[in-house]
């Protein structure tokens, strides 16, 4: 671990001019705070005690400025200096003109208080935007091994919550200090000009606390880091749990895990249980002696005044000030704490993000000049060695150059995937060097190394955003446009941003690097991502996503349009015989045997989760149609013949049986109550609540699927006359939100697909899904939208790590990514590992001929596909054992 | 035709015929009923079978692939279930079933059957001394056999 800079030299470095500018201000305050404290005692033996005023008449100057000079100085200093001999009052207005006085120092202060504490405030944000950004970009320049090595949660929470109360302190580390010193001496200070005994004495209590709390303290801060590193690993594991859920359930290892966590758990318990009896101990201790004082002050003040040494107007005021000492001291004890306590957070958390061999730093985005392709890598002497030490390539020598196909074969494990994984990057190399025309390829920029060599290995992470955004990844290297820094507030953006010293980098900027791509900008983009996709075979992926996507109609009217029209043309040819009843369409005059009973009336889709189809009967205006169409018995009745084919088919089967989930329309654990209800339904005492429970059963039955023959002609009639009824007196608060079918318009609220058929597959059809989508292809390729469909589906969210793809489709993902980018060499090592061996054949001679004048250096699974390849290297026992060219064609074409 | 129909047509069904009306109704219920257009095939020879099929209506074609061309072994009609050995094993069919007119049938997924023989052991039974009966029919139609081929033979 090379050594960071302490927590104090990096506050001082990076916040010196606000802190002094605060701490001016600070001390500013210092002498209003003084008046404040002595106005009182002015105000009691003055005006009010008639102090000065035993004439009739007499007055006394206002704002004299004075100061009696100490005794001790020589003679001819001391006396009295006379600033400014003052307006000269009577009793009342001067009585007046204090209390003022005193109202406006209080004012005056608040307002320097408040000023203070904004600026702290900023300060702190300053400095903690500062620190995490710092942390991100280490993070991001992190070597291999230990970005392998740290737990992600770990990092996280130490970035997020762990550098926090950094913040806060930032703004306290030097003022505060300063400050609660400064009125602590002032009150100190004050006390003992009142009274030397009474200032010695509370002086030596406060001795007493400064001395004694920290000391009790000591344990509380070693508790503190203790309970910071167990929480750390609390969210380790917490991680752990999430992204090993699948395997622990698999494994059934669920309550070793619990143990694990319980004892854990109790661990964190103890800590922080002792941390809570030694800090309310020490703060029991603290009020103590802070009550301890006026005790004194009460006991010997009183005697002093009684004995007429000491005025009361003056004991009044030592009383007053001492209120105000014990608060600082205390505050100043409680930020040394606070003090140690982050000292301790920010050394331990640096330590983590200091490990050996960092990148250099990135910096700011370098010009934005495309440098040419490099015309060479050269392998040197290339020694590499994984985590553990055990060497994967030894003495590698050869040279790459573009314009060549090579094929990287060989045993497993002989070398080949080190040869592959080396050009990623990934793991340091033990000897030898790397060169990308005559620079070293480690030593060089990431965006740099990125543009020259993209890589597509086995385990691709994806963000969890569209698959558009994953796939054009690799092309955000830096910003492209400045358009966006014309918005509004971006100059106030820029300068906290420059304040914070975080480099100049702007996300709503456009990223992409669309010279890649072959286009000038967007618009060429589509076509470009179409041919990647169907390289690697994922087009068709892409199509069906499309298909289930929704459309903005308002953003793509065109698409919309189209689709509207492919509608038409779809049912048209579902009317040819043999296709017939192959989809059953949405029909304002019809009951759909295919859909339920609850979408029957809806009849139209919303994006609002209150009105879905199973959230309806909530709903009070969807059973006030019912109602008013007299369905209310129908729907018991139904509910009650379900509720009965239910008991008697499930009651046998045990509760965590899968049926209840793929067929019950009742929960296991619901089976019981509806056994009752079917008894009150047969004595004749069915209750209100059973009518409605009864009622809701029938909403998801599907006529075609469940074919439980509940469905009369009567009760359909009644169910399309509730449909227009829902419809047409739809309350105000709802309209709008509901889009409902209709054959000459798009439904923004459906999918593609379901605005094309406008209807559902019919259950009994066989191979109806097949057979409908193929249908829907030839219609949509017809009207040439199926590029467009493509488009919607790219909006496709990937899901976190990727995962709402298979893992066929993230490899095939992360083979376009590197291939949308048209490095100069590519790299594919292990991309396609769970592919079948026609399709991988299929896509390795697609990428070749895309990429005819390009490098591509494949790590291959089979060697039987080495022939499509110009030049063939063999590894074996890690070192490069043959490297031969293809006889005939290839070089030369 | 409902659900009810379907338990009668099941019940017709050697196989199933001893087993409760509540089962049935529920085999039938996490079935799935299929309309199959004239000349669609149910499935092919040599596929790897999921399911059996329960003809409701219409009558089906059994054809074996031959080196001389299909040829059509039988034509099975209403309450004939096909397919059914899939339910029991991992095994490919053995003749391509065709629809000669618009067939009506019962598709009985083999996930749907081994979910309800896991949890009603006494289902399992009641298949079993079917698949025994069966079994003792088919060695008694080999001893047949083979004595009328013997029988061939000597004469």
């Amino acid at each position: 671990m090379s050594s960071h800079q302490s927590l104090y030299s990096y506050i001082w470095q990076h916040s010196r001019r606000d802190q002094i500018v605060i701490l001016l201000i600070a001390l500013l305050a210092q002498p209003f705070y003084f008046l404040t404290l002595t106005l009182p005692k002015h105000i009691i033996n003055g005006p009010i005690q008639g102090g000065g005023f035993e004439e009739q008449g007499a007055t006394q100057a206002f704002l004299q400025m004075s100061f009696a000079l100490p005794g001790f100085l020589p003679p001819g200093l001391a006396g009295t200096w006379h600033l400014f001999n003052g307006i000269p009052l009577e009793r009342l207005p001067y009585l007046l003109a204090l209390s003022l006085t005193f109202l406006a120092l209080v004012g005056f202060n608040g307002f320097l208080k408040f000023l203070v504490n904004t600026m702290k405030g900023r300060l702190g944000e300053r400095l903690l935007r500062r620190l995490r950004f710092e942390l991100v970009d280490r993070i991001l320049r992190f070597p291999p091994a230990h970005l392998r090595r740290v737990k992600q949660a770990e990092v996280a929470s130490m970035v997020k919550d762990e550098v926090e109360p950094l913040g806060g302190f930032t703004g306290d580390a030097i003022v505060w200090p300063v400050f609660l010193a400064g009125q602590a001496i002032t009150a100190m200070t004050f006390i003992l000009v009142q009274n030397v005994w009474l200032g010695l004495v509370s002086g030596a209590i406060v001795a007493v606390q400064a001395i004694v709390i920290p000391y009790l303290r000591r344990p509380i801060l070693r508790l503190g880091k203790l309970r910071q590193l167990q929480a750390r690993e609390l969210a380790g594991r917490v991680g752990e749990l999430v992204d090993g859920g699948a395997d622990i359930r698999s494994q059934g290892t669920g309550n070793w895990e619990r143990a694990e966590i319980i004892s854990r758990l109790g661990r964190i318990f103890d800590i922080r249980f002792e941390l809570y009896q030694r800090k309310y101990f020490v703060k029991s201790l603290n009020n103590f002696i802070a009550q301890l004082t006026p005790f004194i002050f009460y006991a010997a003040g009183g005697y002093f005044v009684i004995m007429g040494q000491l005025d009361v107007g003056q004991l009044v005021a030592v009383i007053i000030a001492y209120k105000d000492l014990p608060g600082p001291i205390k505050e100043l004890i409680d930020w040394d704490l606070q003090r140690q306590d982050v000292e301790i957070k920010y050394n331990q958390v640096m330590e983590q993000f200091h490990p050996e061999g960092m990148r250099p730093p990135g910096g700011p985005a370098p010009e934005a000049s495309t440098p040419g392709d490099v015309d060479r890598i050269e392998f040197k002497n290339v020694k590499l060695a994984d985590d553990a030490g055990f060497v994967l390539l030894d003495d590698v020598d050869t040279r790459l150059v573009p314009h060549q196909s090579v094929a990287i074969t060989g045993p497993t494990g002989g070398g080949k995937e080190a040869f592959g994984m080396a050009l990623s990057r990934q793991f340091a190399l033990r000897e030898g060097v790397i060169r990308a025309g005559d620079a070293d390829f480690f030593g060089m920029d990431d965006a740099m190394a990125g543009r020259q060599v993209a890589y597509a290995g086995a385990e691709a992470f994806f963000f969890p955003v569209d698959i558009r955004a994953n796939l054009l990844y690799g092309l955000r290297t830096q910003p492209r446009s400045v358009d966006a820094a014309g918005a509004p507030d971006s100059r106030r953006l820029l300068r906290e941003l420059q304040r914070s010293g975080n480099p100049p980098l702007d996300a709503r900027q456009d990223w992409t690097d669309y010279s890649a791509l072959g286009t000038a900008d967007a618009a060429g983009i589509l076509d470009r991502i179409i041919e990647v996709l169907s390289i690697v075979g994922l087009e068709n992926d892409v199509y069906q996503f499309g298909l289930q996507s929704r459309l903005d109609p308002a953003a793509n009217s065109d698409v919309a349009g189209r689709i509207v029209e492919a509608r038409i043309a779809l049912h048209e040819r579902l009317a040819q015989p043999g296709l017939e009843g192959l989809v059953e369409r949405f029909d304002p005059d019809t009951y759909n045997r295919n859909a339920s009973i609850a979408e029957n009336i809806l009849f139209g889709t919303s994006l609002d989760p209150a009105l879905q189809p199973a959230s309806l009967p909530m709903l009070p205006h969807f059973r006030r149609a019912m109602a008013e169409e007299g369905l209310e018995k129908h729907l018991v009745a139904m509910g009650l013949s379900i509720a009965e084919t239910m008991v008697e088919m499930f009651s046998t089967l045990p509760p965590d049986h899968p049926f209840f989930e793929e067929y019950g329309f009742i929960p296991a654990a619901s089976l019981p109550q509806f056994q009752q209800v079917i008894r009150r339904a047969r004595a004749g005492t069915l209750t209100y609540a059973d009518r409605a429970a009864l009622a809701g059963l029938p909403m998801p039955y599907v006529d075609a699927r469940h074919r439980l023959g509940i469905l009369t002609p009567e009760i359909t009639e009644r169910l399309i006359a509730a449909r227009r009824t829902f419809a047409e007196t739809l309350p105000r608060e709802l309209q709008g939100r509901i889009s409902f079918y209709n054959e000459e318009a798009y439904n923004p609220a459906a999918s593609i697909l379901d605005n094309i058929l406008l209807g559902r597959i019919s259950h009994g059809a066989a191979q109806g899904s097949e057979r409908v989508g193929t249908l829907v292809r030839e219609t949509l390729d017809r009207l040439d939208v199926r590029d467009l469909i493509i488009d919607a589906g790219l909006g496709f969210n990937c899901g976190a790590g990727g995962k709402r793809l298979s893992t066929v489709q993230r490899q095939k993902l992360s083979l376009a990514r590197a291939l949308i980018k048209d490095p100069a060499f590519l790299v594919v090592n292990g991309a396609l590992a769970n592919l079948d061996d026609a399709q991988k054949a299929r896509i390795v001679e697609r990428v070749l001929a895309h990429r005819r004048s390009r490098a591509t250096l494949w790590v291959l699974t089979r060697d039987d596909l080495a022939d499509r390849f110009e030049r063939t290297l063999l590894f074996e026992n890690g070192r490069l054992k043959a490297d031969s060219l293809a006889t005939g064609a290839g070089i030369l074409s | 035709m409902s659900i009810h129909a379907e338990v009668e047509a099941l019940r017709k069904v050697p196989l199933f015929a001893s087993i409760d009306t509540a089962k049935l109704k529920l085999l039938a219920f996490t079935s799935e009923r299929l309309r199959f257009p004239e000349g669609a095939v149910l499935f092919r020879e040599g596929e790897r079978g999921d399911s059996a099929y329960l003809l409701l209506s219409g009558q089906v074609e059994v054809t074996l692939q031959t080196p001389q061309g299909p040829f059509v072994l039988a034509t099975i009609g209403q309450h004939n279930i096909v397919g059914e050995m899939a339910l029991l094993g991992d095994m490919p069919r053995s003749a391509t079933i065709t629809a000669r007119e618009p067939v009506e049938a019962l598709r009985i997924g083999k996930e749907q059957f081994f979910q309800l023989l896991r949890d009603l052991p006494q289902m399992t039974l009641e298949i079993m001394r079917e698949l025994a009966l069966r079994l003792s029919n088919a060695n008694r139609e080999l001893a047949a056999a083979h004595a009328s081929r013997a029988g061939k033979e000597t004469s």
